[in-house]
């Protein structure tokens, strides 16, 4: 049975539609992330089931119950902020102990409950520490232990990775799985990151312009788009077009003179192919083209080639292999599963 | 100045130049932060500093009726003020209606300025500037508007006794409660934008976090919002004690000659009496009476919200 269920649930600011229709279910011990670009609905989707913004339309329930009905403080979620919104005239221990003095716990159960929080964060020495004197991802940490403290049913995470540099962000992701694999909240997180949904979550909900593009697990998303949107959102993507033919046996794509075989489910005509640049490598015979660019970046080299298809970005790994050089003419392949293919042209499908 | 004449004559002749050409630019860039608050500097040099060692030389000097102000240096006029019964109702009065004014302001101030704060916008404009509306009457003409309703017969004796909640007009005029209320008007402006400036600076999702742990909207006010506006409450009240302590108009014409302040006992003292050497007197008490109170109640609050401070 499912834990939470999000049920046509929309948003409206005069005209404009912020969230249109959305419907989502959640398992118990889930880590759902909402991803999308800034604008997408995503924050405006985590305030309703916060409560901080009535739904114009749509239903919420959690375990059964009405979450809508219910006030914003009487709902028992944990919400962790963007900013962290710790209150700053209070400790660290005291703004962790907050939620459980408005419950009405008592001081040395209290006490004991804020020690085992703070330690659960790896903040066990800092509970007398003011937030002014706390770098960000401790702040971040006692966010996380005061939402946790209370033992919420469902714990929102409104891109609570933003704010820190990009080492501590991944200090704190694997720190996040760890807490979420420990505590079993199911928790939902909302972020413009798409590394940072893949690394930490069980499913994906893409968004864009208030509309759920696909709903995955990380990994099925960003193999299987459902659409060029979702490919150019998670992680890089090429979008090339090609033509699909139906007429003399299999059905097949032809790309800049290359063929591949394609599902008899697309129709014939005009198609987007879209394509990870790691995939793509260098064959004796493929899609033509020029080398651009060249940039070595450590671990990788990255590409751009212009084909007749459209430009091109292949990344290869740096692992002493030749490679060719800038002005170089160079063919280019890939394998049939590593490719996507829609009906439209390239110019429609990246808009 | 210096320097443009300086860099002139070494330009055309670099041979002919004695100092170094490094010295010349170091000397400008040396004295440019003096000359840059010269104007400023004599402006309180001559406006603030040499009057106020004037009014405290003239305030050690003595005066008889007979022979006018004395230049000899003593201490008599203060001796009278620290030991006559008159001079202390009087200070005791004028912080005793500063307090006031400052509780009320306070009281009032601070949560019109959450409101404010909360208002959308068309209404938050307007609002702003009915609040901000007394700062723009001239004090004189806004004090002998509350004469008239404070009046006997005035508007609001009539209307109170018009809807039964008093028998007998209430004595606002010539009674300190009718000062109080008169200062109170034109003060509360500088609490409301104080208290203004520092919930600006709150995080708006503190609130939420606050909720989202389950507080009640009068909690997360008791608990989250007010301890953080401390710091603007406090500069707010710095701002209408002081102007309270020593103002003069509304408590000469509310309170008239009879209720006496600090500022119209100086005043008294100077233009009626002319005694001006315990007029003088009067006015460097007040004057230090008013910093060791507010240094002292600032230390106290920053102490004990520090870290709201820093």
């Amino acid at each position: 049975m499912p834990y939470l269920v999000l049920d046509r649930l929309t948003k409206r600011f005069g005209h404009w539609t912020a969230v249109d229709e959305l419907s989502l279910t959640v398992e118990k011990g889930e880590l759902i992330s909402l991803l999308g670009p800034s604008g997408c609905g995503k924050t405006t989707t985590l305030q309703m089931i916060a409560g901080f913004l009535d739904p114009s339309a749509g239903r919420v329930t959690l375990d059964g119950t009405d979450l809508l009905a219910k006030k914003p403080s009487q709902r028992g979620l944990g919400i962790v902020f963007q900013s962290y919104a710790l209150f700053p005239h209070m400790t660290a221990a005291e703004n962790v102990a907050f939620g459980l003095e408005m419950r009405g716990i008592s001081r040395a159960e209290r006490d004991r409950r804020v020690a085992d929080a703070l330690a659960l964060v790896g903040l066990g020495a800092f509970g007398d520490r003011y937030p002014r004197r706390m770098s960000g991802g401790q702040q971040q940490r006692v966010a996380l232990a005061r939402a946790l403290v209370i033992e919420p049913s469902l714990l929102l995470l409104d891109e609570p990775l933003s704010n820190l540099d990009a080492k501590m962000r991944e200090e704190m992701q694997v720190e996040l799985r760890r807490i979420q694999r420990r505590v079993g909240t199911t928790m939902i997180l909302v972020t413009h990151d798409q590394a940072e949904a893949m690394a930490l979550s069980d499913r994906v909900v893409v968004m864009n312009k208030g509309r759920v593009e696909q709903i995955a697990a990380p990994q099925e998303a960003y193999d299987r788009p459902a659409s060029a949107f979702v490919a150019n959102f998670l992680g890089r993507t090429n979008l090339l077009q090609g033509v699909v033919r139906h007429e003399g046996g299999a059905p097949e794509v032809v790309v800049a003179g290359a063929r591949w075989p394609v599902g008899a489910e697309v129709p014939a005509g005009p198609g987007v192919i879209t394509v990870r640049p790691e995939k793509i490598v260098f064959v004796p015979e493929g899609v033509p083209g020029v080398v651009q660019a060249r940039v070595f970046q450590g671990t990788q080299w990255l590409f751009e080639v212009t084909t007749e298809a459209g430009p091109l970005t292949v990344i290869r790994q740096h692992d002493g292999q030749p490679l060719p050089s800038e002005s170089e003419c160079v063919s280019l392949g890939w394998r049939s599963e590593d490719m996507r293919v829609m009906a439209g042209t390239a110019r429609a499908g990246a808009s | 100045m210096t320097a443009v004449p300086n860099a002139g004559a070494a330009a055309p002749d670099p041979a002919a130049a004695t100092t170094p050409p490094a010295a010349g630019a170091a000397a400008p860039r040396l004295w440019a932060p003096y000359l840059l608050s010269l104007p400023a500097l004599m402006l309180f040099g001559g406006l603030l500093v040499v009057p106020l060692a004037m009014t405290v030389l003239l305030s050690l000097n003595s005066f008889g009726f007979y022979t006018g102000i004395q230049d000899v240096w003593q201490l008599g006029n203060y001796i009278d003020i620290l030991t006559d019964g008159y001079f202390h109702e009087v200070f005791l009065r004028t912080f005793r209606i500063a307090v006031s004014v400052t509780l009320l302001s306070a009281v009032l101030g601070a949560p019109e300025a959450y409101v404010l704060r909360r208002m959308n916008t068309p209404w938050r404009g307007i609002c702003l500037l009915i609040v901000l509306g007394p700062l723009l009457i001239s004090v004189v003409s806004r004090t002998l508007g509350w004469a008239l309703l404070f009046g006997s017969t005035g508007l609001i004796n009539q209307g109170l006794m018009a809807v039964g909640l008093i028998a007998t007009p209430i004595e606002f005029m010539y009674t300190e409660t009718g000062v109080v209320i008169a200062l109170t008007h034109v003060l509360v402006p500088f609490m409301v934008l104080s208290v203004w400036a520092s919930l600006q600076r709150i995080d708006p999702q503190v609130e939420n976090a606050a909720v989202s742990l389950g507080a009640g909207p009068f909690t997360v006010l008791r608990r989250v919002v007010l301890p953080q506006v401390v710091p603007g409450i406090l500069s707010g009240s710095i701002i209408v004690f002081a102007l309270a302590a020593s103002a003069f108009a509304t408590p000469a014409i509310i309170g008239g000659r009879r209720l006496k302040v600090a500022a119209t006992l100086a005043y008294d003292e100077f233009l009626n009496t002319l005694n001006w050497p315990l007029g003088a007197a009067v006015a460097v008490l007040l004057l230090l009476a008013n910093i060791l109170i507010i240094v002292g109640c600032n230390r106290l609050v920053e102490r004990r919200y520090k870290q709201v401070f820093e």
